[in-house]
């Protein structure tokens, strides 16, 4: 029998997610329709320069689209007995998550570079290497963000795992610099939108369309990478010490 | 000797504060068909999770293939299938591709899985519904796609919990001829049950499980001996008389019929011989009723309670 690296078995799992859940109710409602709306909301009554614009319909696809498959996954799959299987054949359970990971990666990767093709319809003068960089490593953190909320309670219940991170996601939205540019901000509320990666991902594509940003574009890839990694590490070490707790 | 595929010692599991298994060592050899049996709660499921390496034991150390499954779970399973109860098959995705899915996590090739995978539903009964998603299915396919799934990567071991539970006659059949059929390709099985007709008909060894304490293993021909102070001879005279205090036994009244529960049947069959003849009265029907694995489960199960 072939010996296949974990990635490859994460591969299978990603791929059967992307079967399962990509058109799943919820995964469609919180992950397009949601910002389509929010977006439109945003839009009525404002006349802002496009590049803005841009920024903010990027920063809120890439967000919401990458936040949609993750955290219900875990959950659904207590609940429809399929996930003591998973975890019953040989992959580990970090294998497990990083293909729980990947599938929110490739439904934001997806989403989000349709929805760029704005940018072009628009003509907005768009730096692609930053671009690119910022919303690869945004997603990373974003997805693995996912593997995080449903560490936490172990539920088998998903709408309870779909408030409790919308209730994140929210507060995550409007602390970002997204309505509220963050030099603007007042300076207790700046330190608050430090903690969101949400607001690195604002910040780069605000340098990627050459508008006016707050950190350096280093400072916002790294930090990106740092939530992407703290996440994931801090979502399997969750996952693995209330596993037994799903089998209760 | 055979070699022992499973080595537990004096395992436990807690859940808090509460003890789910007390203590179990036990062992399983090469190509048997070990059954785990015990009433809902006995603790029969914990023990499995730990033999798979899905739960920590507490206190206590199993190994399986010689490896201690702590330190070796992945390396352990990949020479294992198993049917976790009430496990299901991804109910969105076909047999096929749930068969693929498992195929890929035991890091098979393509071609390996696709040709194992139609030879499996051909065998399960399922060729026809290769492509249609599994939400279609009924709970007896939805077992047997289970099934086939565990047994895709053609493991040594399998660990089945419950693998006929509720199932109709078919699809229960078909499951416990294959059990059958792999034992005799040399597969070792850990079945876990509470159905004693299961375990009479395919186990060579069986493990009574009760409040997480092994409290019977053996045959299932020696368990029965074991349970030789259960038989019961059943009696009907005519006119209708009784009398317990002749009878060495227990009696129990049944309708027209006394039920007398006794280790030496030979001797009660003499004592009903003479109580009839001194009464006058004849013996109308005389059983001796063995009683079954089912009939001892319950009392030593009852016993341990």
């Amino acid at each position: 029998m072939r010996k296949l690296s974990p990635f490859y078995r994460s591969l299978a799992i990603a791929k059967k997610d992307m079967l399962i859940f990509y058109l799943k109710g919820p995964v469609v409602i919180m992950g397009l329709l949601f910002p389509f709306f929010l977006f439109g909301a945003f839009l009525i009554g404002r006349h802002l320069p496009h590049s803005y614009l841009f920024v903010v319909l990027m920063s809120m696809t890439t967000f919401f689209t990458s936040t949609a498959v993750g955290p219900t996954i875990i959950p659904w799959e207590a609940r429809s007995k399929t996930f003591e299987r998973l975890i019953s054949s040989p992959v580990s359970l970090t294998t497990v998550l990083l293909g729980d990971m990947q599938a929110s990666f490739y439904f934001g990767l997806i989403i989000t570079l349709l929805v760029s093709s704005v940018g072009f319809f628009l003509k907005i003068h768009v730096n692609f290497a930053i671009f690119s960089i910022a919303v690869i490593l945004a997603l990373l953190a974003f997805s693995s963000m996912t593997i995080l909320m449903s560490s936490y309670p172990p539920t088998d219940i998903p709408a309870d795992v779909m408030m409790l991170s919308s209730l994140i996601k929210f507060t995550l939205l409007f602390i970002s610099g997204i309505f509220v540019p963050i030099s603007k901000l007042p300076p207790y509320a700046r330190w608050v939108s430090m903690l969101s990666p949400l607001t690195y991902l604002v910040d780069a594509l605000r340098h990627a369309t050459y508008i006016s940003a707050f950190f350096s574009v280093y400072t916002d890839f790294v930090l990106l990478l740092f939530f992407a990694i703290l996440f994931f590490v801090l979502g399997v070490y969750i996952h693995q010490q209330v596993l037994e707790k799903r089998f209760m | 000797m055979p070699e022992e595929v499973i080595r537990v010692y004096d395992l436990k599991k807690y859940y808090g504060d509460f003890p789910a298994v007390k203590g179990i060592s036990f062992s399983v050899k090469k190509g048997e068909v070990f059954g785990f049996l015990g009433p809902n709660g006995a603790g029969k499921t914990t023990t499995i999770r730990m033999l798979t390496g899905i739960l920590e034991p507490s206190e206590g150390r199993i190994e399986v293939f010689g490896m201690d499954v702590t330190k070796n779970k992945l390396k352990i399973r990949e020479r294992v299938g198993i049917v976790p109860e009430m496990a299901n098959p991804y109910i969105d995705l076909s047999a096929m591709q749930n068969l693929f899915l498992m195929g890929r996590l035991y890091g098979m090739k393509k071609r390996e899985i696709k040709e194992r995978s139609l030879s499996l539903l051909e065998t399960f009964k399922l060729y026809n519904k290769k492509d249609q998603k599994v939400r279609t299915f009924s709970k007896g396919m939805k077992q047997r796609l289970s099934l086939a799934m565990a047994l895709l990567p053609d493991p040594e071991l399998l660990f089945l919990d419950e693998p006929t539970s509720g199932l109709d006659v078919m699809s229960a059949r078909l499951i416990k001829d294959i059990i059958i059929s792999e034992q005799q390709r040399g597969k070792t099985i850990f079945l876990n049950t509470h159905n004693m007709q299961d375990a009479n008909e395919l186990c060579n060894r069986v493990a009574i499980i009760n409040h997480g304490k092994i409290v019977a293993i053996d045959t299932p021909e020696k368990i029965k001996e074991l349970g030789a102070k259960y038989n019961v001879v059943e009696v009907s005279f005519s006119p209708f008389k009784v009398n317990e205090d002749f009878f060495s036994g227990k009696v129990k009244i049944s309708g027209n019929k006394l039920n007398i529960h006794t280790e030496d049947v030979h001797r009660t069959i003499e004592e009903i011989v003479e109580f009839a003849r001194r009464e006058k009265i004849k013996i109308v029907t005389l059983n001796v009723k063995k009683p079954s694995l089912e009939d001892i489960f319950m009392e030593i199960v009852k016993e341990n309670a």
